[in-house]
């Protein structure tokens, strides 16, 4: 008879084992923020289809503080998001070659971050020539 | 010679399986120089203070994977860590996460070679050539395309680096992946339809979540994520494309 009697160890609590896995739980938790940021963007749009008055209701209560509380900290959880996002982007794609040499992952991080940074200063940059 | 000889701490999580009901910690007071690793700590360990230790070890210069170990709770070649790293502080070591344990540091490892078994780790010719044909060529940038993922040595740690391994043992999980990835996306090979069958399935590569710590801990720059990674655009690709041109290996 066979004495082998392989021992299985629980998983239980695995993500507080490694600060590495903590990290990973932590930008996994702030895409709870880009979905709830897009839930806001949704209603006001939701509002300015129910006409004028709706649509200033809305506009309203995002003056409050509370609303503007939740707006700076989705702000640090977006700007965390996308900082790991871009960050693991050189892991998760076909390798890049320029001029026969591969592109090493930071500078596709950097080329991330980058337009990323790019795109919210355009953004601002449009609303605010709007708003004038 | 110093006339201070330096112990450390080693603390090692036991488990035989005909005495004990599970895992237990038992510390050895062992004395260290600084060229030291972990692995000769625990060779230490096994020559003078209890024989009964058990642990696989090879080669001592992380070329054959055999050492494998949990230490401080980081999965790492214990042939190339150091114990001066972590005096005077006591070392945890254990057997590889995620794995059942066979006994003491021995992990039960028979679920990943059935798993490099099913990827058809070999060449699977695109056009037989006759001897007087003469060799497969392959030109630098086809070399550079699957060099890499050849690296790997089976040392296992990126499975103990693998939560959702740990949470589901079926995963097919980094080294296999990159390993069926390396044939691939090699020039020579004509596998690649088989191969994303697995690719594709219940334990293929969707189990992955991108956690990425599987590279990090890879002792040979493999980085078996982007080969996972890789391969979830290929499944994607492989499942649509399917329409168009109906020869693919999704099913």
């Amino acid at each position: 008879m066979s004495k082998r009697r392989p021992y299985v160890r629980s998983m239980d609590g695995w993500w507080r084992k490694n600060p590495f896995f903590v990290e990973y739980m932590i930008h996994e938790g702030t895409a709870l923020f880009v979905a709830a940021y897009a839930g806001v963007l949704l209603t006001g749009l939701y509002r300015l289809s129910q006409g004028e008055a709706a649509w200033n209701g809305w506009l309203a209560a995002l003056k409050n503080p509370w609303y503007i509380a939740f707006h700076l900290a989705a702000l640090l959880a977006l700007t965390y998001h996308t900082y790991t996002w871009f960050k693991i982007m050189p892991r998760t794609m076909p390798p890049v070659v320029v001029g026969g040499e591969r592109l090493p992952g930071w500078v596709i991080t950097a080329g991330g971050l980058a337009a990323a940074a790019a795109a919210c200063l355009g953004l601002l940059a449009l609303v605010w020539g709007m708003a004038r | 010679m110093s006339e201070m000889q330096k112990t450390i701490e080693i603390e090692v999580l036991r488990y035989h399986p005909e005495k004990d009901k599970e895992p237990h910690r038992q510390v050895f007071e062992v004395p260290f120089t600084d060229d030291m690793s972990v692995l000769q700590g625990v060779q230490y360990i096994k020559d003078y203070l209890d024989g009964s230790l058990s642990f696989r070890w090879s080669c001592r210069m992380a070329i054959c994977g055999s050492c494998g170990m949990m230490i401080n709770g980081v999965p790492n070649l214990s042939c190339q860590t150091f114990l001066r790293d972590y005096y005077p502080a006591r070392v945890r070591v254990e057997a590889l996460a995620h794995f059942p344990i066979e006994r003491d540091l021995v992990i039960n490892m028979e679920g990943f070679i059935e798993k490099l078994e099913s990827i058809q780790p070999y060449i699977i010719p695109k056009e037989e050539r006759t001897l007087a044909q003469g060799e497969y060529l392959q030109t630098p940038e086809q070399l550079n395309a699957y060099e890499q993922f050849s690296s790997c040595i089976n040392c296992l740690l990126c499975y103990a680096a693998c939560p959702q391994f740990g949470l589901n043992s079926s995963f097919i999980g980094p080294a296999a992946t990159a390993l069926l990835h390396r044939y691939n996306v090699d020039s020579r090979d004509g596998g690649k339809a088989e191969r994303m069958e697995l690719i594709n399935s219940e334990e293929g590569v969707f189990n992955c979540t991108a956690v990425g710590y599987c590279s990090e801990v890879c002792p040979k720059h493999v980085d078996p994520a982007n080969a996972v990674n890789q391969n979830k655009t290929n499944s994607a690709a492989d499942y649509f494309l399917r329409f168009l041109a109906p020869k693919g290996g999704a099913k």
